[in-house]
């Protein structure tokens, strides 16, 4: 059990946390026919969008208010209203999004408020559904931004209704890429289920070549499948901060649920066969039974090379989480952890403490770790520390195929497994005839590599 | 605010700026903002601007007074190479909360300034203002004034809040920062006759570094770049060059301009791209230390080495000159001023097929007319869908452009080249030149175009995919090497 740390210091330097503004724009994201609109200044939008694009390798649609000095004093009102005119008359799409800024939130607009007068005004935005969150960006992080997004989205689209037999809600949360979204579907579609994901970035970021030209999100959640989630058997929340989501949803239309912390790991993936089984009446699809096997067979194999190591991890709570969990399931220990932002999950890691701090806090506590593991700004410090470096996590901008990290089911994590394993044996130490002369112990020990590892 | 208002008014009145002196009184002061559509604007803010001008200066701890969204989104995203320090790759933020949108920030924003100073021990710290703290009204000019007083070293605000317009107005109030706080407030240790500054070039993926030998075989010394590869020093002491050379376009024009008024130092407006255009520009460099007291010999010398080096540009890019005749190109470009690529492309028997000129002055324009012909397919604003089209329906075969519209091009399966900010080529000078062309024939030449414009199996006809005889070997349309035996 960790202790959950905040740090007394004034300068974040080398942020790890991104806004939660734009957690809840990539949330939109997943929603089929949507149009994401931050309501902030032209750059609020720019900076989410440039690193969007750097981490999916894709266009992505994201729009704004564009606030300026004056129209901030005044209230946004016109702003918003120009802007989803805007948005319809142009990209014609059949959700517009919004999500609030820190300079909005400051300045106090009542943009639920507004939406109810544009709705008056405007008869002919009648079939489009209109979301809005608040999203303040000095409140919470990325993970909390997607979180309230989510929720949101469930309490104003879904529609309670006689449960559909065979229906389930996946709610997916801001960890999870394309690549797992695709397993888990296939998961769950395996045992004669039919699976609502939301959001399903599967469908709009999963880097796949349109026929033609769209202005707005290129697939994702429908909107008729958002309304229909209210008449689920069933939902099944993946992370933590997928939790309000589901409540949400249980609250409004009496979905019951469960919360999976994630589905990296044996254990994790043998209750989510348990669930399907259950809900489906059917039993778990040989190729999964042969998964798992693979998958303790993966373990037996890796756990060689992935016992005793020292592992520095940053990263959002239940992405965390779900690593974390899994290495140290594996015999390594986490030496150094740091995240973004509270969570009830943090207190459960198998660490003595989880610090919410930044990577200068990471990279003070990484040194005689033997892997780095946090999203691509680690890569400065991985260099400084001649550390091997696993990423994860958005961003992850120098490096290709982000969308298709699969790291859920058991075969996902077995593939994780072995990532990691080789990154290990590729970083092994060459015995040399000095490592065993005990003469001059050098200052730091380290884990694996004994004091005269340096390559 | 008053003094941030009366800077944008400033800026914006640039006598020096063509395109704002042929402005009628009322239009001009209206400003160079176009006023952004909420709903249908891209592009970054004027912090955004600021941020992209300075980051390049290496020494410093830039430092975001805002919320997390400021920095933490955007750190470490531009390809600005530094030949020393690395300090200006760190992010470093106040990450302010709510307790701080509340109660106000400057006291968290200066003891963030003292854990950088402690910690870092950088030669300065840029403390950017934005658009929450410049609500709730925190005097980020008091606060680096103090710190400066209380440590001694520089603490130098920059006052450009997103909200307060585009990146382009950023840029020019970073400009007036260093103008306000840093030039001229050291002293180099030897001035000679050949010392220049050159200013508003980034070194992007390195290109001070590419052009930077020609100007060493002249003898020229880069007294400061602003702000590229900089240290501090160099942008405190550019006040001594002889002359100026102001590179992309407006973006820093107030920098060069009020340098000339204050310190009697010339400029010209140059660029590096394109062969013309350096020839030009080492041309004009010569010129004006020349003109301010430096030995006449340097126009002869620098005469031999653009023929030299003209003649051998020329000659790496003849092998070129075949597969690339005709080709058409979509140039899609924000600042750079594309006529002198466009010429250089057209050199080489490109055909430029379109050109943006949504920065470019009236002269610009006019140079593009007189290289494309009357009918110069010239965009002011080309929507996505318009380039998705034009590259779909082939009329163009390759499109030129910066990573935002990246995409089109490669979901229209069209070679692309990227010619902005997060390029990892370098196409200043002659050398780039060169490269920019070598990239558009390995762009072109790729097997990759052939294999992904082929259909799908389920799309071809089915008379040719399932109604084979077995064992007959189709040989797909396109690819020669690859016989697939599609009934076994």
């Amino acid at each position: 059990m960790a202790i959950v740390t905040h740090l007394k210091k004034s300068c974040a330097v080398n942020p790890l946390k991104m806004s939660a503004p734009i957690g809840a724009a990539l949330a939109f994201t997943g929603l089929d026919n949507c149009m994401p609109t931050l309501h902030g200044s032209q750059g609020c939008t720019a900076f989410g969008l440039v690193l969007f694009v750097r981490h999916f390798k894709e266009a992505v649609p994201m729009q704004t208010t564009a606030m300026n000095e004056a129209t901030t004093i005044m209230g946004g009102y016109d702003n918003v209203e120009q802007a989803i005119l805007n948005i319809h008359k142009r990209a014609k799409p059949a959700i517009i999004a919004i999500a609030s800024t820190g300079l909005t939130e400051t300045k106090g607009d009542d943009v639920d408020g507004y939406l109810s007068l544009i709705r008056k005004k405007h008869p002919e935005l009648d079939e489009v559904a209109l979301v809005y969150v608040s999203t303040p960006d000095y409140v919470g992080a990325f993970q909390d931004g997607w979180s309230k997004a989510v929720a949101k989205i469930v309490k104003e689209l879904a529609v309670p209704g006689l449960p559909v037999a065979g229906q389930i809600n996946v709610l997916a949360g801001s960890h999870l890429t394309p690549g797992d979204l695709e397993e888990i579907r296939e998961l769950v579609e395996a045992f004669g289920l039919k699976p609502i994901i939301l959001p399903d970035l599967s469908g709009s970021m999963d880097g796949h070549i349109p026929d033609n030209f769209s202005p707005t999100t290129l697939g994702g959640t429908t909107l008729a499948e958002l309304r229909a989630s209210g008449s689920s058997e069933f939902t099944l929340a993946i992370g933590e901060h997928m939790r309000e989501a589901a409540q949400t949803l249980q609250d409004t239309c009496s979905v019951p649920f469960e919360v999976l912390e994630s589905l990296t790991g044996l254990d994790t993936n043998d209750r989510l066969m348990s669930l399907l089984a259950k809900l489906s009446g059917r039993p778990a699809p040989n190729k999964y039974r042969r998964q798992r096997s693979q998958l303790m067979d993966a373990m037996l194999d890796a756990h060689f090379f992935i016992g005793g190591k020292k592992i520095a991890i940053g990263a959002e709570p239940d992405l965390l989480l779900a690593v974390g969990k899994l290495f140290a399931g594996l015999g390594a220990e986490l030496t150094a952890v740091v995240t973004t932002t509270a969570s009830p999950v943090l207190e459960h890691l198998p660490t003595q403490e989880v610090l919410i701090g930044d990577l200068e806090d990471l990279e003070q506590r990484a040194a005689g770790c033997d892997l780095l593991v946090t999203h691509s700004h680690g890569r400065q410090m991985a260099d400084r520390l001649q550390l091997p470096f696993l990423r994860m996590g958005i961003p992850m901008f120098d490096r290709l195929g982000a969308a298709h990290q699969v790291t859920v089911g058991y075969r996902g994590t077995r593939s994780l497994i072995f990532e990691v394993a080789n990154m290990f044996m590729a970083a092994a130490h060459e015995p040399g005839p000095d490592d065993w002369r005990h003469a001059a112990p050098t200052g730091a020990e380290c884990g694996s590599c004994t004091p005269a590892a340096a390559h | 605010m008053s003094s941030l208002s009366s800077k944008v008014q400033e800026v914006f009145d640039e006598p020096a700026c063509g395109k704002n002196q042929a402005k009628g009184e009322k239009e001009r002061k209206k400003g160079c903002t176009k006023q952004l559509v909420p709903g249908a604007a891209a592009g970054g803010c004027a912090f955004d601007g600021a941020k992209i001008a300075l980051q390049p200066i290496t020494d410093v701890a830039h430092l975001v007074h805002g919320p997390i969204a400021c920095e933490g989104n955007s750190w470490d995203n531009r390809g600005a190479k530094s030949s020393g320090s690395s300090l200006y790759r760190t992010g470093f933020t106040t990450d302010i909360n709510e307790l701080d949108v509340v109660y106000g920030g400057e006291k968290h924003l200066f003891k963030s300034v003292k854990e950088i100073l402690d910690k870092y021990d950088p030669a300065a710290v840029f403390v950017y203002q934005t658009c929450v703290t410049a609500l709730i009204g925190d005097d980020i000019e008091a606060v680096c004034k103090a710190a400066t007083q209380k440590f001694g070293k520089p603490v130098i605000p920059v006052d450009a809040p997103g909200f307060v317009g585009n990146k382009n107005l950023g840029n020019k109030l970073a400009g007036e920062a260093l103008l306000d706080y840093v030039i001229g407030t050291e002293e180099p240790e030897t001035t000679t006759p050949y010392d220049i500054n050159i200013i508003g070039e980034y070194n992007l993926a390195g290109e001070l570094w590419q052009v930077k030998p020609l100007l060493d075989e002249m003898g020229v010394r880069v007294l400061s770049c602003i702000s590229g590869d900089a240290k501090y020093k160099e942008v405190a002491y550019s006040h001594r060059a002889k002359a100026a050379m102001m590179v992309c376009s407006k973006a820093m024009i107030n920098i060069a301009r009020k340098m000339e008024e204050r310190y009697e130092i010339p400029f010209f407006e140059g660029s590096f791209y394109g062969v013309s255009d350096m020839s030009d520009s080492l041309r004009n460099i010569a010129k004006l230390l020349v003109d301010k007291g430096a030995p006449a010999d340097l126009l002869e010398r620098t005469e031999a080495i653009i023929q030299r080096e003209e003649a051998a540009c020329w000659q790496r890019m003849e092998p070129y000159r075949d597969s690339l005749k005709g080709v058409k190109v979509l140039l899609i470009t924000g600042g750079v001023k594309s006529w002198s690529v466009v010429s250089a492309l057209q050199e080489v028997g490109m055909e430029i097929v379109g050109t943006s000129v949504k920065k470019s002055t009236l002269e610009d324009k006019q140079k593009i007319k007189e290289l494309m012909g009357e009918d110069a397919h010239m965009v002011d604003d080309m929507t996505p869908r318009e380039m998705y089209k034009m590259l779909k329906e082939a009329q163009a075969d390759i499109m030129l452009s910066g990573g935002r519209s990246q995409f089109i091009a490669l979901k229209a399966k069209m070679p692309w080249l990227d010619i902005n900010q997060e390029r990892h080529h370098a196409y200043a000078g002659y050398d780039g030149m060169v490269t920019l062309v070598r990239e558009i024939d390995k762009s072109l030449r790729n097997p990759i175009w052939e294999q992904v414009r082929r259909p799908a199996p389920w799309d071809i006809e089915d008379a040719s995919c399932t109604t084979q005889d077995s064992g007959t070997i189709v040989t797909l349309p396109g690819n020669d090497a690859l016989p697939l035996n599609l009934a076994a």
